[in-house]
């Protein structure tokens, strides 16, 4: 918890409860901003998706958006798993409109309104590590129900030597199993790092504009930093979108289509 | 670091609330609204496809009666040409025949004129030659008193021809 008068950068990814819930499997399930926010990312992303279902033939300005992002997505689908990748488009679909419209959300200036704390739903490690899992775990149903033992194949690239084959196996089982938390810790990792930078910045703003006299430049130079930063971000959130879907769809066409 | 430090204690909620708005995204929209945008896409991309090869089968159409309507022109037009060409025969052939048919007649009456002409010029000659030998004998018979014959006279005047 922040001590009054500290800016603490680490207190904006605190999940508080809001209402207390109830308990499951030992767990204590309460109602947190966590959720609330997660909430928040459904309901635009059902507003955003609402306004793409007038379905008329010719396109309106929202309709062209939302027409665009579904395009965006069956075309990742297309050039990473091929014709086969259909049926994967609805997971692809969902993690990268949340993960975008999450990270996206928690840029937004919210906080200025007094009593409103913005939180990046996607800068928790559970989010990011349960949206990895599920990734991961459809590789390897895929993978498995598809190929049975043979996707054991997946860990011997094509002409590896005989004598090579155990290393190499272990190399690439290896890189296999480390997919998820890579993927997870990605997301999560870029998320946390722009907000405490921001947060940082922020700080100094305001010890320097506490401090007066000369310092002023340092905050009208922080001032400048939080806006490139912010807007760095801002490329940020589509990027680990984009990457976070790509390679979920690139991780999909292994178990998908062995080599 | 709160999100490791609070782990333990916010991981059942942070799921069970994740797993929930993930389910609603995936079943809701990405299953529900999704295909439904795409095939609003295809549709158009279809429909905007079928309207080119319409546009195309209008044209080629188009193209195909012009050229129709040119053969026919020009089918015309030798057609309006022969006939032209056939009557102007056919008329130069009816000039001639009318210009023979004249120029016969012609010829006929300018013999039978001709004719008609040597018989008035002979009567008339033999005329002459009687009136002649008539004038003669009397003349003869006035100037010298002699009785000339019609016969001698007649003679006379004929070698006076």
């Amino acid at each position: 918890m922040a001590e009054p008068g500290k800016i603490d950068p680490m207190h904006q990814f605190e999940v508080q409860p809001i209402f207390d819930g109830f308990t499951l499997f030992g767990q204590q399930i309460n109602f947190t901003n966590s959720a609330l926010w997660m909430f928040v990312v459904l309901g635009l992303l059902y507003v955003f998706m609402m306004g793409g279902m007038k379905r008329e033939l010719v396109p309106g300005r929202w309709q062209i958006m939302v027409e665009g992002v579904v395009g965006f997505v069956d075309n990742i689908i297309a050039t990473s798993i091929g014709p086969n990748g259909k049926k994967y488009t609805p997971w692809v679909f969902t993690l990268f409109m949340f993960i975008l419209f999450s990270n996206l959300l928690g840029m937004m200036p919210f906080g200025i309104i007094p009593g409103i704390h913005p939180f990046t739903v996607t800068s928790q490690f559970t989010v990011t590590g349960l949206l990895a899992a599920i990734s991961f775990s459809i590789v390897l149903i895929v993978g498995f129900w598809k190929h049975k033992f043979h996707f054991f194949s997946l860990f011997i690239p094509h002409g590896t030597p005989l004598p090579m084959i155990p290393l190499i196996f272990m190399v690439e089982l290896l890189s296999f199993l480390v997919r998820p938390f890579s993927l997870a810790l990605r997301l999560f990792v870029a998320m946390i790092a722009g907000h405490i930078l921001i947060k940082v910045f922020a700080n100094f703003v305001i010890q320097a504009l506490d401090a007066g006299g000369a310092s002023l430049l340092v905050a009208l130079l922080s001032i400048v930093f939080i806006a490139f930063v912010s807007a760095l971000e801002l490329l940020v959130c589509a990027i680990q979108a984009y990457v976070f879907a790509l390679l979920t769809s690139l991780y999909i066409n292994d178990a998908e289509n062995l080599h | 670091m709160p999100q490791i430090s609070q782990l333990l204690e916010v991981y059942g909620s942070q799921f069970f609330w994740l797993l929930i708005v993930i389910g609603i995204i995936y079943f809701g929209i990405a299953k529900n609204m999704v295909p439904k945008i795409s095939k609003t896409v295809d549709d158009r991309q279809k429909r905007i496809t079928d309207d080119l090869a319409a546009a195309q089968g209008a044209q080629d159409k188009a193209e195909q009666i012009e050229a129709d309507y040119r053969t026919s022109i020009n089918d015309a037009r030798a057609d309006a040409i022969s006939k032209v060409n056939e009557a102007k025969a056919k008329a130069a052939l009816k000039n001639e025949a009318a210009l023979k048919r004249a120029d016969t007649a012609i010829a006929k009456k300018a013999e039978e004129a001709d004719a008609a002409l040597k018989a008035a010029k002979t009567a008339a000659l033999k005329e002459i030659e009687a009136v002649a030998a008539e004038a003669a004998q009397a003349i003869v018979t006035t100037v010298s008193g002699a009785k000339v014959s019609a016969t001698d006279a007649k003679k006379a005047v004929k070698a006076a021809f």
